[in-house]
C-alpha cells in the first residue's frame, strides 16, 4: 500500500476533483491519497466523487483555511 | 439529468462527462467569498451523477478550449459566449471519449428552441455534423422532432419512449422531473458559464486590449472572477479584494504581482496587474487607501510588496470619489 500527497492548494472546484481523479488513475487499489486544498468545496465534492466512483474517504480535516481529504483507492 | 434518466429507464448503461473550460461558474466565487460561506458548495454535475447512480468523468479542456473562445467559427452570442462552437467542441470531445472507452452513442439534454443561439432547429444538425458525431448523437428530450439517429434505427433505443419537447418553457421538463420523482435540480436556464455574463466579458475584453493579445491563462480567468477591477492607466490594472475571502484568495498571487495593503488602517489587499511606474504606484496607493477604513483620513500608510519579497511604504492621501472617472471601472 502506497500513500501519496496531492497539493491542490489555490485550485477551485472542480480542479481539485480533476487533479484527484487524474492522480487516482495512476494508483493501485488500496493505495491512499491525501489531497490538500484551500477551496472548502472539496469537503463535499471529493467525497461525492469518491462515492460515485467506488473510492473510500478515510478522513476529512479542516483548519487554518486548509481542507484535507484522505481517500483509499477502490476498485471502481 | 432528464435525458440521462430517460435513457436509463430503457435499461441502458449511462455515464456522464463534464468538461471544465475554466469559465464554469460552479461555485467558484461562492468558494472564494466569505459572505457566501453558508451557501451549499456542491458541484451540480457530481450531485446529479450521484442522484442518477452513474459515474461522472470530469475532463479538463482548459487549453483546448482557448481556440474555441478565441476563434469561434460561428461567432459569439450576446457577450463573449461562443455557444454553438462550444457545443460542437464538447460533442466532438465526447465522440472521442466514447471511442476510447467503448461506449456506443452520445446523449445530450438539448431541446430545440431552448436557447436562442445554440439550440435551434437549424443548429441541431450543425452540432451533429461539425462535431463528427453524426447520428451517434441522440437528444432524448426532443428526439421525436428530429430524424431518427443510429441508436433509434438499430433498436438500441426505443424511439417511442423518447420525447418531443420544444421551446423555451421549462414546464415539460419540470413535469417530467416530477414524474421521475426528482424534486431537486439545478436552476433551469441557469447561466453556468461566465462568458454569458456581461461584466465578466467586459473584463476579459479589457484584459486582451491591455495586453494587446487575445490570449489568457487559467490564473487570468480566475482573477477576473474576483474583486473590483479598476484600470487607472492603460498599462496597469488594480484588483481590489471586496472582502476577507477574496483577500485570502488574492494572497495566493502575491509572488506573481505587485501588491498593496494599508498599514495604518484596515483595508483590502490589492494586486497590480501590468507594469506600473514608480509614479503610478502613488496613484494606485491612493486608490487602495480609498477602499480601506482610512478613506477619510488625511494620510494613509500603504505597504507595497514586490514579487521578489521586497517592500516599501508610501504615505498617500486617499483619492476622492469624484476624482475617479467612471471609465476606470471595468
Amino acid at each position: 500500500m502506497k500513500r501519496e500527497i496531492l497539493n491542490a492548494r489555490r485550485l477551485l472546484c472542480p480542479l481539485p476533483v480533476i487533479r484527484t481523479q487524474d492522480k487516482v488513475k495512476q494508483m493501485q487499489v488500496g493505495d491512499q491519497l491525501e489531497v490538500i486544498c484551500t477551496d472548502p468545496g472539496v469537503m463535499q465534492d471529493i467525497p461525492t466523487w469518491c462515492r460515485i466512483n467506488g473510492h473510500k474517504v478515510l478522513e476529512l480535516l479542516s483548519g487554518d483555511h486548509e481542507y484535507t481529504v484522505v481517500l483509499e483507492v477502490g476498485g471502481g | 439529468m432528464l435525458a440521462a434518466k430517460t435513457i436509463q429507464e430503457q435499461g441502458i448503461h449511462v455515464e456522464g462527462i463534464n468538461f471544465f473550460t475554466g469559465f464554469c461558474v460552479e461555485g467558484h466565487t461562492h468558494a472564494i467569498r466569505e459572505k457566501d460561506k453558508a451557501k451549499p458548495k456542491r458541484n451540480n454535475s457530481l450531485w446529479v451523477a450521484e442522484q442518477l447512480g452513474i459515474k461522472l468523468h470530469i475532463v479538463d479542456v482548459i487549453e483546448e478550449y482557448k481556440n474555441v473562445l478565441l476563434n469561434p467559427k460561428h461567432g459569439y452570442g450576446q457577450h463573449m459566449n461562443p455557444c454553438l462552437d462550444c457545443k460542437i467542441f464538447m460533442v466532438n470531445k465526447a465522440r472521442q471519449w466514447i471511442a476510447e472507452n467503448g461506449f456506443d452513442f452520445i446523449i445530450t439534454g438539448e431541446v430545440i428552441g431552448q436557447r436562442p443561439m445554440s439550440q435551434r432547429k437549424a443548429t441541431m444538425p450543425i452540432v451533429s455534423k461539425e462535431s463528427g458525431a453524426g447520428d451517434l448523437l441522440l437528444r432524448p428530450l426532443c428526439a421525436k422532432n428530429l430524424p431518427a439517429t443510429l441508436p433509434e434505427r438499430e433498436g438500441w433505443v426505443d424511439r417511442e419512449k423518447l420525447h418531443d419537447i420544444t421551446g423555451r418553457s421549462r414546464k415539460p421538463q419540470m413535469a417530467m422531473a416530477k414524474a421521475f420523482g426528482i424534486d431537486d435540480y439545478s436552476q433551469p436556464a441557469g447561466g453556468c458559464c461566465f462568458l454569458t455574463d456581461k461584466n465578466y466579458s467586459a473584463k476579459l475584453v479589457d484584459l486582451w486590449q491591455a495586453r494587446n493579445s487575445r490570449d489568457y491563462e487559467l490564473d487570468d480567468v480566475m482573477l477576473l472572477k474576483v474583486g473590483r477591477h479598476i484600470r487607472p492607466q492603460a498599462h496597469y490594472k488594480m484588483i481590489i479584494a471586496r472582502e476577507e475571502g477574496e483577500g485570502r484568495f488574492l494572497q495566493g498571487y502575491m509572488k506573481e504581482y505587485v501588491s498593496m495593503s494599508s498599514v495604518s488602517h484596515i483595508g483590502p489587499l490589492v494586486l497590480i496587474d501590468g507594469a506600473p511606474s514608480a509614479e503610478d504606484l502613488y496613484l494606485a496607493a491612493s486608490i487602495t487607501a480609498r477602499y480601506g477604513q482610512g478613506r477619510d483620513a488625511e494620510q494613509v500608510e500603504i505597504n507595497v510588496a514586490y514579487q521578489d519579497g521586497s517592500e516599501r511604504t508610501l504615505h498617500v492621501k486617499p483619492i476622492l470619489e469624484q476624482d475617479m472617472p467612471k471609465a476606470w471601472f471595468i
